[in-house]
């Protein structure tokens, strides 16, 4: 059957002209394309919004790569791309004292205060 | 790490599972949780990147511009369902370049479906139908997957898969009420590719080594036997109403179950085909060799050109 003699029984493989180049493909690896975060604005008056990555070799062809992967069903009106590299987050491990502040500020809230029943326009 | 720190990490990972937080890619997660992951979606990558290789087979040979022009879409977007997958392994700090070679090696597996061939355009149909259809079942209950960026990438896919399984349904229909040449061609499709979608739904839950902890774990939600149930309750009444017939004399309604009885899977055949010894296992890795290959002047002009362009804009 085919898995042994190379050849598919429906004989699917049909395109074998292609030449067979041989790499010592360990080679590569730092060759890599770059990593690119993809953000988009779906429409008029919206902000870009993370959507996935992708790799590319340079800035235009992330673009390029963007919408025909992100937008091939008309999902946006513009793309930006950012290598992922350039990218600074703030550490999870860190969350609890980043943010804790805002937690014990409770009066930054309208839900905060006392109005009497019935007032309107507030 | 001492070990009281690590059980401690331990608990309040599963606490947040637990209470169905995500986990995002820079949060503590435990190492057998990442590397089931890897495994897991890079499985996934896979199958979709390999699932081009026998509907690729068929563009060519499309029986009219409109067919051809619908798979052309559906065998493009399986290309980016790969892309988000191999992205969310990356998340997981797989490399990507290892994690494709690793396909190429015969180290990764991906689904045994695609090691048969499609022999007829009916084949189209009938994986449309039946393969897209087993996959969008697995991948539904993935959207809450409780890894972030596996369950949008989870929705993304299925958004697009919704029309990958009509266009399949489709083909089928028409071939149905053709000639009865065209009738036997889709029956034949569906006696070929029955039993393997089946299958697609990985082994029986009692042989399922991973399944309890990945349960827990909720990358995994929902067993599958399950799967597989939902699966073929569906997929009867949509056979019935076009003519066809499913291929399982075993096949019966249980009125106390509210589903079907069904035959006994071929096992053996199932682990012949994962163990790579399926009718096209080599063909489809070595599709996917070559290409990486003939692709790599691409790559590297590409490389180069970008090098050029950057030495320009800083003299
Ligand atoms: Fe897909
Ligand atoms: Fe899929
Ligand atoms: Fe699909």
């Amino acid at each position: 059957m085919g898995a042994r003699s190379g050849k598919c029984i429906c004989g699917e493989a049909k395109n074998e002209k292609s030449i067979l180049i041989k790499k010592d493909f360990s080679k590569m690896a730092n060759n890599e394309w770059p990593l690119w975060e993809v953000f988009i604005r779906s429409k008029q008056g919206l902000s870009h919004k993370h959507v996935g990555s992708l790799r590319a070799p340079d800035a235009e062809m992330a673009v390029e790569n963007a919408r025909d992967v992100y937008t091939r069903r008309s999902e946006g009106i513009s793309i930006w791309v950012v290598e992922s590299n350039n990218i600074h987050a703030s550490h999870p491990s860190e969350a609890d004292s980043l943010f804790e502040p805002a937690h014990s500020k409770v009066y930054r809230h309208p839900t905060f205060y006392d109005v009497p029943d019935g007032i309107s326009h507030m | 790490m001492l070990e009281a720190n690590i059980n401690e990490l331990e608990r309040r990972f599963q606490e947040k599972i637990d209470n169905d937080q995500k986990i995002e890619p820079n949060d503590w997660m435990p190492d057998n949780y990442r590397q089931t992951l890897i495994r897991q979606i890079s499985q996934h990558a896979h199958s979709e990147i390999v699932g081009m290789l026998p509907e690729g087979n068929w563009i060519t040979r499309a029986p009219n511009l409109r067919r051809k022009a619908v798979l052309l879409a559906k065998v493009q977007d399986e290309a980016g369902h790969g892309l988000y997958l191999y992205s969310a392994t990356e998340t997981l700090g797989a490399d990507r370049e290892e994690t494709i070679d690793d396909l190429h090696s015969g180290k990764a597996k991906y689904s045994s479906i695609f090691n048969y061939p499609t022999l007829s355009w009916a084949d189209m149909g009938v994986i449309g139908w039946l393969v897209d259809g087993a996959a969008i079942m697995n991948q539904v209950p993935l959207c809450r997957c409780s890894y972030g960026p596996y369950a949008r990438a989870m929705v993304r896919v299925c958004k697009e898969e919704s029309f990958h399984q009509r266009q399949g349904y489709e083909i089928m229909m028409t071939l149905a009420k053709g000639t009865p040449e065209q009738k036997a061609m889709a029956q034949d499709a569906l006696n070929r590719f029955w039993w393997p979608s089946l299958m697609m739904f990985g082994p029986n839950d009692a042989e399922s080594t991973h399944t309890a902890q990945s349960m827990a774990w909720k990358i995994k939600r929902s067993t599958n036997d399950e799967l597989r149930q939902q699966m073929v309750d569906i997929t009867v009444p949509q056979a019935e109403l076009i003519g066809l017939t499913i291929p399982d004399p075993d096949l019966k309604w249980n009125e106390e179950k509210q589903g079907y009885d069904y035959g006994e899977i071929d096992w053996d055949e199932f682990w012949s085909v994962v163990k790579g010894n399926g009718p096209c296992n080599k063909e489809r890795v070595d599709a996917r060799r070559k290409a990486k290959e003939n692709g790599e002047w691409v790559r590297e002009a590409a490389n180069a050109y970008a090098a050029k362009q950057k030495m320009k804009k800083a003299s």
